[in-house]
Formats: structure tokens, C-alpha cells, sequence
């Protein structure tokens, strides 16, 4: 059994060490077209590395997680933000599997 | 003159906290299934403020895994704050003492990143202090409300929360994917790759930190390698959502 409090400051320097390191010591541009490229896209194929399939692992019903999913997508490309497509995909899961239940 | 900028800080950093104390909330709800308690939810909240790292962090601490598989999610799942950071670092007027710098890292998020872009002039850190203590302070409370409701909470209300935070990961990804092909099809293969590591014998019994961890490094490299970016493109596709 390891330490939470272990675990949460382990996470907390590596993310502070994250934020301020280039802050603190990057003064120009990184050169380095492979290291831009690959940071680049790293966020974009990590958030999406763990939407899908945990989405549809984490509802009770797997068409509901589709579902909100595809919602997801739908609103976010007409332009909705952060906060409006988070609700939407909660709200679709509730009313889909309040229906078929 | 410092008065405004934090009244202005305050003025942005609090819609900006209401989005998070929703998000927080159900990231409460995975926190609890981990064990975490609520101050304990409170604390890594305010010290992190990531929620895909936090969503990371709970997850590997259900998993019990190590402290280095921990730091090397957190590093892999965060590293989209270097970028944010290097952006930054050319906005500081280099009249601005150092410590600052210290200062406003701490409180580098997406959003946090987004209104202080999109200032005009140099970064005026006490704006960043203000809209951070707000949007941060709902944050680490929306954790400790989830993890405390969260019990209580009838199973398909908890059901309905937990996809919460992955519409806000779709939201994030989706804008610049519509702008730019090569993310989309970046969104594409990661979503198909993660389907075959989850249903795949032998890779499926991989804890999902390590799976991450892999495919995020194979599928950026690969493409790095076929597509670099070009100088000015640096951030065309970020989003400040």
C-alpha cells in the first residue's frame, strides 16, 4: 500500500517542474523541429488516447457513452466551449439511460 | 493601477472557476473511487489544477502503481505545459523580476494560458494571481464536493457526472482538429489505436497510465516524423478553451 499524500506531491512537483522550467530557462524559441512537432501534438493524442473507450466504459450503459460522445463531437465542431459540451454529455447520458432503463 | 489589474484577474478567473467546479466535481467521483479523502482531494487539486493529470494521478493511485509510473504519466499527460510555458516566457517583460515567473507557473492552466494570451503587452502577474486564486480555489472545492456528494449520489446521477470530464477533453481536442487535418486524423488513429490496446490480448492487461503513456509517444513521434510542424504553426491549433 503506497502514501496518497506521496502520490499527490510526486504528481504535484512533476507538474510545477512542467509549468516553470521553460518559463525560467527557455528565453528563445525551441529549434529542435522534432521536439516542437512531437509537443505539438502530444496533448491532442493524449486527451484522445483516454476519451475512447473509457467514455463508454464509464457509463452504465455503453450506448449512452457513445452517445454523449458523439454529441461531444457534434457541439464542439458547431463551436460550443468547455463547459456547455461537458454539460451536454452529462445530460445526454442521464436522459438516454433514465429512457432505457 | 495594480488594484485594476487584479479586479480584472477576479473578473475573468470567476466564470472561468464555475466551468471548473463542475468539472472538479466529477473528477471528485473518480478521486473517491481511488480513496481519496475530501482534503486530501482539496490538496492535490490546488497543488496540481490538471485535470487530466489529477484524472491520471486518481486513476494510478487505484491502480496502486509505482511513484515513478506516477511521475511519468503526470510528465506525459502535462507535457502540453511546456509548450503553454515556453509561450509565456515571450510574453515577460524583462523588467519583471524572476520570481514572478515562479509565481505564475504555478498557476499555468489551459484556460489560465487562454486570457493571458489574449491580453494585450506583457504578462502583469497579479492579474494571473487573481484570475488563478479564483478559478483555482472553486477547482480544489468542485473536488471536495465530489468527493463528499459523490456517495450520496443516486448511481445514475454519478453515471451521467462521470463523462463530464471526457466532454471536456472532446472540447478541448475538437476545435483544433476542425482546423487542422493532421490532428484530426491524429484524434482518429488515437481513438482506434486505444480501442485495439483495450480489446487486444496481452496489451489489454497493460494498466491504462502505461498504456497512454505508449501510445501517446508512438503516435506523436510518428506524427512528428510524417508531418513536423512548420515554424509559424507553433500555436495555430491550441486551444484556450
Amino acid at each position: 500500500m503506497h502514501n496518497t499524500y506521496i502520490y499527490i506531491l510526486t504528481a504535484a512537483i512533476v507538474t510545477y517542474i512542467i509549468r516553470v522550467l521553460p518559463l525560467t530557462l527557455i528565453r528563445k524559441p525551441i529549434r529542435n523541429r522534432f521536439i516542437r512537432s512531437f509537443l505539438y501534438y502530444v496533448p491532442y493524442i493524449t486527451l484522445a488516447v483516454m476519451t475512447f473507450p473509457s467514455i463508454v466504459e464509464a457509463t452504465q450503459m455503453p450506448i449512452a457513452g457513445i452517445i454523449a460522445l458523439v454529441l461531444g463531437i457534434f457541439f464542439s465542431l458547431v463551436g460550443l466551449g468547455l463547459f456547455p459540451v461537458a454539460c451536454i454529455c452529462c445530460l445526454s447520458v442521464f436522459i438516454i439511460e433514465s429512457i432505457l432503463r | 493601477m495594480k488594484n485594476n489589474v487584479v479586479l480584472e484577474g477576479l473578473r475573468d478567473g470567476f466564470p472561468i472557476g464555475l466551468g471548473y467546479f463542475t468539472v472538479a466535481f466529477s473528477l471528485g467521483i473518480v478521486a473517491k473511487n481511488a480513496g481519496i479523502n475530501p482534503i486530501q482531494g482539496f490538496i492535490s487539486s490546488f497543488l496540481n489544477k490538471a485535470s487530466a493529470g489529477e484524472f491520471a494521478l486518481y486513476n494510478a493511485i487505484q491502480a496502486q502503481v509505482t511513484y515513478l509510473e506516477v511521475a511519468v504519466i503526470t510528465l506525459v499527460v502535462n507535457a502540453r505545459y511546456l509548450l503553454m510555458s515556453c509561450a509565456l516566457s515571450q510574453r515577460f517583460s524583462s523588467e519583471t523580476p524572476f520570481i514572478h515567473r515562479l509565481g505564475v507557473a504555478f498557476g499555468l492552466t489551459d484556460e489560465i494560458f487562454g486570457i493571458t494570451i489574449a491580453r494585450k503587452g506583457f504578462v502583469e502577474p497579479y492579474y494571473n494571481y487573481a484570475a488563478v486564486f479564483i478559478a483555482a480555489l472553486l477547482w480544489s472545492l468542485g473536488t471536495s464536493c465530489g468527493i463528499i456528494a459523490g456517495t450520496f449520489l443516486p448511481v445514475n446521477i454519478v453515471s451521467a457526472l462521470s463523462v463530464a470530464l471526457y466532454g471536456m477533453f472532446i472540447a478541448i481536442i475538437i476545435p483544433p482538429a476542425k482546423k487542422n487535418r493532421v490532428i484530426a486524423i491524429c484524434v482518429l488513429v488515437s481513438f482506434l489505436f486505444s480501442y485495439l490496446c483495450s480489446v487486444l490480448p496481452y496489451i489489454s492487461k497493460l494498466s491504462s497510465g502505461n498504456k497512454t503513456i505508449i501510445l501517446t509517444i508512438l503516435i506523436s513521434s510518428a506524427a512528428a516524423i510524417i508531418k513536423p510542424i512548420e515554424p509559424e504553426e507553433n500555436s495555430a491549433g491550441e486551444s484556450n478553451a
